[in-house]
């Protein structure tokens, strides 16, 4: 329930798949903190549409035809650094996960989720924090690992992982919520969360994701 | 999806249009194969002095070689008109000089290097870009930084050249000449085969590598048909027993996880190009199968996230096993509908926990016929030196902590040990 003087949450959806527009716009309808302000099936029509909207949050297909999600944020992140973009995808490889977070999104989950959930996730993008599924912290502590085939760190601002980073980024990918999390080490709600978003932080903007050598094999540079 | 960064591809052969000194030949065919201009013009200059044979090598490139497109530009560096232009003239002076000579003696060794080198023309057009790259790759670096083999092999080459040279000549002086000519022949094709000896193996090597990606590409179209077939297969059922909930979700959730199996591979990093190593019956795909039988089996939501991966020794199949019955025991008593699974492999050890949501229970207040946790998983852990460590109040879920030397390396302890906190 929206407390009094707070407005909803204003979504856009953009996916190809028609059917699971309205799926998804059906589950969030049914949640009064969030209302849907408009759809997109294609990447123009979403960068279009989304200049003339202007919402909080956009809920970003990975895959669509003429460079998917990843376009999208590429052209809408420069001049809207204001909306949040929340990547929703079926897939749940390690490339389109990554590619799309280093594209700019603020978090990733995965089609599968209900739609108490997706609410849930799309208030904590909107209010800052980035929404990590147990699946991208997996990602990510194996980008930032020291295994044969991580790359070296090269910039150890951007490289490498605090303990406390890793810690929670392995909570995280155990299933624990940041309460949870909070609770187990023995730190503040608020400190996970300032943890999380400089490891989103780090994720983005590092090289050593780049010179992985399983990442360069596929060529994904 | 980022985009690939594109690799500069080997310019078609044409001759050059802006930038040419007499007809662009040269200038094309050192484009092509991506040497500097000034070699290419001495080997034109050289053959066309020893027999004549540049000269004609030039004209029939200039024939059949079609101009490239009016719209490159290029700049010359100044010295390199007067450069071309010195040994065109030298080329010309040579050529007359020799002609004057008479000397056709030459023509002999020239003659099946001319045909080597047409031979080696032929392939390189066939060949494809990224055999020409590596080729070329394999050029510098054979020759350049072979060691001692290269430099054997080269002189050895160079000696039996040397050797055809010599032994015409002297035949060329008394006995018969057809003999000497054909040893000279002879003798010139053995040397030019020795030196090239790397190309060759690598001629070799690509053949079996193209014959291995196909087998390869062949066998993943067939795991292809077989999956469409089931995902065609799965919806026909699915639309069949709509009137049955449990039925329908547990068909598809068994489908959507082949799929993504075949898709993304057990880690998620997808069925690894031509170098990478995927562990086909490594740890993560054990744990991932383990994963889908509970599912199954038990109709609960088993999403597992697995960072690294490694072959299964003793140890790990026991942990993949301990696991399972962790996952098990959550589907049986916690009453919850999802557990999550992290398994992470480090240098020395593999940590699993398994974790639930559930209601939980005191794990000191187990009654004794309830024996599934404890023996069949510390038993198990604890017979290939892994520790296992539960944590569960009533109400707060359920986490199990199984951790499992790989390698056999020994953990740090004597005896292996087991723990029980009360959570705090």
């Amino acid at each position: 329930m929206t407390e009094p003087g707070t407005e909803p949450i204003r979504v856009f959806l953009v996916d190809d798949h028609a059917l699971f527009r309205s799926g998804v716009r059906a589950e969030l309808d049914r949640v009064a903190e969030v209302t849907v302000v408009g759809e997109a099936g294609s990447v123009d029509e979403a960068v279009a549409a989304v200049r003339h909207v202007l919402p909080d949050v956009v809920l970003l297909d990975v895959h669509m035809p003429d460079g998917g999600g990843a376009e999208v944020l590429r052209q809408l992140r420069p001049e809207l650094p204001d909306v949040v973009f929340l990547a929703l995808s079926v897939s749940d490889a390690a490339e389109d996960v990554i590619a799309v977070i280093r594209a700019g999104a603020r978090g990733y989950v995965t089609k599968t989720i209900s739609g108490r959930d997706l609410a849930e996730a799309v208030r904590r993008v909107k209010s800052g924090d980035p929404v990590f599924s147990p699946r991208l912290a997996g990602f990510v502590l194996d980008v930032f690992s020291d295994r044969p085939g991580a790359a070296p760190p090269g910039d150890p601002e951007l490289d490498l992982l605090t303990r406390r980073e890793r810690d929670v980024l392995r909570l995280l990918a155990r299933g624990y919520a940041y309460k949870e999390i909070a609770g187990e080490l023995f730190i503040s709600v608020k400190t996970v969360e300032t943890h999380v978003s400089s490891v989103l932080r780090k994720t983005q903007l590092s090289n050593r994701y780049e010179l992985s050598r399983w990442a360069s094999d596929r060529r994904l540079v | 999806m980022t985009p690939a960064r594109p690799r500069p591809a080997t310019p078609p052969l044409a001759r050059l249009r802006d930038g040419r000194l007499i007809a662009g030949v040269a200038g094309g065919v050192a484009d092509h194969l991506g040497v500097q201009v000034l070699w290419v013009r001495i080997t034109f200059v050289l053959l066309g002095v020893t027999g004549g044979v540049g000269f004609i090598a030039y004209v029939l490139l200039w024939i059949l070689v079609r101009q490239e497109r009016a719209d490159v530009v290029r700049t010359l560096p100044r010295g390199e008109r007067q450069q071309a232009l010195g040994l065109a003239a030298l080329a010309v002076g040579g050529g007359l000089a020799a002609a004057a000579l008479g000397n056709t003696a030459v023509g002999w060794i020239v003659g099946p290097l001319g045909v080597a080198l047409v031979g080696a023309a032929v392939v390189w057009r066939e060949a494809d870009e990224a055999q020409r790259r590596r080729w070329t790759a394999g050029a510098r670096f054979g020759v350049a930084s072979g060691g001692r083999n290269a430099v054997l092999r080269v002189v050895a080459g160079a000696v039996f050249v040397a050797v055809g040279i010599a032994v015409f000549l002297l035949g060329n002086l008394q006995m018969g000449q057809l003999q000497f000519a054909l040893l000279a022949v002879l003798a010139t094709l053995v040397g030019v085969a020795v030196i090239t000896v790397p190309w060759w193996l690598k001629l070799v090597r690509d053949l079996g590598e193209e014959r291995r990606e196909r087998i390869v590409s062949s066998e993943r179209a067939e795991i292809a048909a077989h999956l469409h077939d089931s995902v065609l297969q799965t919806l026909a059922l699915i639309q069949r027993q709509s009137d049955q909930p449990r039925e329908v979700l547990r068909l598809a959730r068994g489908q959507e996880r082949e799929l993504r199996h075949w898709l993304y591979g057990p880690t998620g990093y997808g069925r690894g190009a031509a170098g990478e190593p995927v562990l086909d019956s490594g740890l993560a795909d054990a744990i991932t199968v383990a994963a889908a039988e509970v599912e199954d089996t038990y109709a609960i939501d088993v999403r597992p996230v697995v960072v690294g991966d490694r072959q299964l020794d003793d140890g790990l199949r026991a942990l993949v096993l301990a696991s399972r019955e962790a996952m098990v025991n959550t589907a049986k008593h916690a009453e919850v509908g999802e557990v999550s699974v992290y398994v992470e492999v480090e240098a020395d050890d593999v940590h699993v926990f398994v974790r639930d949501r559930g209601i939980g229970f005191d794990p000191l207040d187990v009654p004794t016929d309830r024996h599934g946790l404890a023996d069949s998983v510390h038993g198990r852990m604890t017979r290939h030196g892994g520790t296992v460590r539960l944590r569960s109040s009533p109400g707060e879920g359920t986490e199990v902590h199984l951790r499992m030397p790989s390698d056999g390396a020994a953990l740090a302890e004597d005896r292996p040990n087991t723990t029980q906190e009360a959570p705090t």
